[in-house]
């Protein structure tokens, strides 16, 4: 397939149709917007810290986003948290992990020459791109970009006169996320056929990877709800621009009667939580499975309850389908619908308490090595168990009415989802640079690296749980309006210096990435002495990965240290021996 | 001027990062390995750090819970806020149950499993057995806690409305408005079409129930005596959160919600507790525009007569917009 054809510069970097060079593509775009949105949440932290006082900071945004003392303004604050949420779920936690580790690794590790359609893998992420664009132009916009938070809930999201950003920025957010929908279409169809078409000989499913599982299921729950996501912005730009009346009803506002009646908005947010749970766990279950595969690699011993692992999988992945309520506890639902989302809700513990005991299992009695993708991967086990746990009180309808909408969200999500997902993400960026780039990431900084984001990312995000215990409701420019809060203002700052603090250490992450691509040491073949196939496959990149046949498969990824062989690993290419058991 | 600094500091910090990187390079070579192999000595050190760090992040957590003590929930004054706090103690007692025993468990086996280059690990990949009880335990336990938090929210959303005041809150951008229903403790009918300068609601002044109805910007309540808060909305969704109630519901334009309960606690009685600026807040907590931050309205809990003293100070409707011209 690839041997004969010329690659030049525009096939090998741009129009690229090899899976390896697509996934570059998206890590590189998704590591620009995670840097665009970290300064987002840089600034508006400060404004936090420091309501009213002007920063050095604020240089980075346009002029027109401050007042004439250098400060901020409230609905720009808005379009900062708005923005940062939407890059950080969409762009980087979605795009920048699925896109990446789906596009890398399935091939590799399932022994593919390429996905099912390469070319639909090329427009995948042009689509991708093209959104990029779109929404990073929103942000220049004169009335700024949209504003109504990353959930973009009508009216204030369909209403221009409601809040500035509600205007030409809001119309390209819908552009944008459209052209994102499509792309990640693209990209999870291509994914869920190549896993369950192009599996080499002897790749069975019992013998995928748990990175394998995940992303199967991510693709899964991806195109089954992103399209709803997709109806339900068609219906808000119906509303916005052709005088339907959807989501709106009984409106006056600015003064202003609007001839709108019979719509709900509370329609638009069952529609949107319909993908927004799943898309929960669509950053979610990637990042697991990239733990669950270093952990194994690093402990030196197998993942430990494969098939509860995969069967966990499973269930999280369908249970997030009937829970999306919970985001609507307070919306003035019929309170026996409360009951239900509750009990399914809670019911998710379940898988996740199970995926907690088999991740410390395969830890215990272990030959643990620290590798900095292996710190990482301990550090998402520790976020899943501390940002958990609080769902527990979230998804507790009783409990929710005090809880809801306040700073003790802010700190559960950040921990559950974006924590562990981001620490996943570095872990597999980490253990897979070598596979990518032919040449190692600097250990010591990547050391360095973790413990200063694990330090700074529960020093920003603990404290928020006793915010919101307080009662501090999330999005608000400052919480000087209320005397009630004044006590709060030392956790803020707090807040705030881990915040910048972390943002900090990231540049030791960007410096090792870019450096290493260039001037890192040369890696081996195997320099993990990891077992599935990937790292079968050539240190140079060539396209369609094996020079000759491609190898077969004659047992499960996770025989390491298991007694009776020479060395404490043994790839999965290696035939069982003569009354050797499978596992 | 600060541009160039910042420019200056940027560079000192990749200049910083290259000498290490060059150093751990340079050593490694002289010692003839693989600068990026882990070794022993590496995988002591991150064990070490694990449990120091680890050590340190339980310590934290500590400190935040007494330090921060205060902060968790204020002081319920409603009858099924004391239900929902009960709960809340519960969960927040299994939660930091687990919270305390799988985290040191993590971090200490990072500790203890640290690789040593002539140790094996212990070939485990699945037991039965164990798995079993680590499934059916969570389950019994959630059981319980689905069943505790059901029962709750049945008291809280159930509560008995026949003898309580009625009383809308209104919210548009950024303000909120009370409707006290009258001596008949009926609101008279509204339609957004209504609304003028004068009437802000929308009341429609045919219909006989609307008379009495009278207006406030604070509300004010009487302790003991239940409360049926129906909400409105006029241009985009709001929440009327009263944190100190257990009390939240979205306000929604075309949409009417309602929310009952108890007030147990005076205005006066919170204050000798809880210092003399105490008030009772009803917040805006959906995001509603720019000043979102700021759309606040008082609530007073008081005793009857203060209550008899104060309404009879507002006028009603009917004064308001019929005689009034």
């Amino acid at each position: 397939m690839s041997d004969h054809h010329k690659e030049t510069f525009i096939t090998k970097y741009i129009f690229c149709q090899d899976h390896k060079m697509i996934a570059k593509q998206f890590l590189i775009t998704g590591m620009l917007m995670a840097v665009v949105g970290m300064l987002m949440s840089a600034i508006f932290r400060v404004q936090l810290a420091n309501p009213g006082e002007t920063s050095i900071l604020y240089n980075l945004l346009p002029g027109s986003w401050l007042n004439e003392a250098g400060v901020l303004n409230p609905d720009k604050y808005l379009a900062l948290v708005t923005m940062h949420g939407t890059i950080l779920v969409f762009w980087v936690l979605t795009a920048g992990l699925s896109g990446t580790f789906a596009n890398f690794l399935i091939p590799l590790q399932i022994g593919a020459r390429d996905m099912a359609s390469g070319f639909l893998n090329m427009l995948s992420y042009w689509f991708f791109f093209v959104a990029t664009v779109v929404l990073v132009s929103s942000i220049y916009v004169e009335s700024g970009p949209a504003s109504s938070g990353w959930t973009i809930y009508p009216p204030l999201s369909a209403l221009p006169q409601a809040i500035p950003g509600s205007g030409t920025g809001m119309t390209l957010w819908l552009v944008s996320i459209t052209l994102f929908v499509v792309g990640s279409l693209l990209g999870g169809l291509n994914y869920i056929v190549t896993i369950l078409n192009l599996r080499t000989k002897g790749m069975s499913m019992q013998r995928l990877p748990l990175t394998i599982w995940a992303i199967l299921f991510t693709a899964i729950l991806g195109v089954l709800s992103f399209p709803v996501l997709l109806s339900c912005g068609l219906l808000l730009i119906f509303d916005r621009s052709f005088g339907t009346s959807f989501y709106l009803s009984d409106i006056i506002i600015n003064g202003e009667m609007l001839h709108n009646t019979g719509g709900s908005p509370i329609l638009f947010e069952h529609l949107f939580w319909f993908l927004g749970h799943p898309e929960v766990y669509i950053i979610l279950l990637p990042a697991l499975g990239i733990v669950s595969e270093v952990i194994s690699v690093n402990s030196r011993k197998p993942i430990f309850g494969y098939k509860a692992m995969v069967g966990a999988l499973m269930l999280i992945a369908f249970l997030s389908f009937i829970v999306w309520g919970h985001h609507m506890f307070m919306t003035g639902m019929n309170p026996f619908l409360g009951s239900v989302f509750t009990f399914t809700t809670l019911l998710i513990a379940i898988p996740s308490a199970i995926k907690v005991f088999n991740y410390l299992a395969t830890l215990w009695r272990a030959n643990i090595r620290f590798t900095p993708a292996m710190l990482f991967a301990i550090g998402t086990v520790s976020a899943f168990i501390t940002g958990g746990l609080t769902g527990l009180i979230l998804g507790d309808s009783a409990l929710d009415i005090n809880v809801h909408d306040t700073y003790f969200v802010v700190g559960h999500f950040h921990i559950v989802m974006g924590l562990s997902a981001i620490y996943g993400m570095f872990a597999g960026v980490y253990h897979w640079f070598p596979k990518m780039y032919g040449r190692m990431m600097n250990k010591h900084l990547g050391y360095l690296h973790f413990w200063g984001t694990f330090i700074c990312a529960y020093g920003v995000f603990f404290p928020m749980h006793f915010l919101g215990l307080a009662g501090l409701p999330r999005r608000y420019y400052t919480n000087s309006a209320f005397p009630m809060f004044d006590g709060l203002s030392d956790i803020n700052s707090i807040i705030t210096f881990f915040a910048l603090a972390g943002a900090v250490v990231q540049t030791i992450f960007l410096f090792n990435f870019f450096y290493s691509i260039f001037k890192g040491t040369k890696a081996t073949q195997n320099p993990w002495k990891s077992n599935t196939l990937e790292w079968t496959t050539p240190i140079e990149r060539i396209h369609g990965n094996w020079p000759g046949e491609i190898p077969s498969v004659h047992r499960w990824p996770y025989d390491y240290s298991k007694p009776g062989a020479d060395e404490d690993f043994i790839p999965q290419t290696v035939p069982l021996k003569e009354g050797e058991k499978e596992h | 001027m600060t541009n160039i600094l910042i420019a200056l500091v940027a560079i000192l910090i990749i200049a910083t990062l290259v000498q290490i990187t060059r150093v751990s390079e340079l050593l490694s070579e002289l010692k003839n390995q693989d600068v990026n192999k882990v070794t022993d000595k590496d995988n002591k050190t991150q064990g070490v750090l694990m449990l120091v760090v680890g050590t340190g992040f339980m310590v934290f957590v500590l400190w935040q819970l007494v330090a921060w003590n205060h902060l968790l929930l204020p002081p319920a004054s409603s009858v099924h806020g004391a239900q929902i706090d009960s709960l809340m103690q519960v969960s927040m007692g299994l939660i930091l149950v687990l919270f305390f025993i799988l985290t040191p468990m993590l971090f200490f086996f990072a500790t203890k499993y640290r690789g040593r280059k002539n140790n094996t690990a212990y070939f485990f990949s699945h037991n039965n057995k164990l798995e079993v009880i680590w499934t059916v335990v969570p389950t019994i336990v959630l059981t319980g806690l689905i069943i505790y938090g059901l029962k709750t929210w049945d008291i809280t959303m159930n509560a008995d409305t026949t003898n309580a005041t009625v009383i809308e809150v209104y919210g548009k951008q950024f303000q909120w408005t009370a409707r006290m229903a009258g001596e008949d403790n009926l609101l008279g009918k509204s339609n957004y079409r209504g609304v003028t300068s004068k009437n802000a609601l929308g009341i429609d002044m045919e219909d006989e129930n609307a008379a009495d109805d009278k207006l406030a910007r604070e509300v004010h309540l009487v302790v003991n005596q239940p409360v049926l808060l129906k909400f409105r909305s006029q241009d985009v969704i709001h929440s009327a959160f009263l944190p100190h109630f257990r009390v939240q519901m979205n306000c929604v334009p075309g949409l009417s919600t309602k929310f009952a309960f108890t007030p147990t606690q005076t205005t006066t009685e919170m204050k000798e507790q809880e210092g003399q600026d105490f008030e009772y807040i009803l917040l805006c907590n959906k995001i509603c525009g720019a000043a979102h931050y700021n759309m606040q309205m008082k609530f007073v809990v008081e005793t009857q007569e203060e209550y008899d003293t104060w309404i009879a100070t507002k006028i009603t409707l009917k004064e308001k917009l019929l005689t009034q011209k």
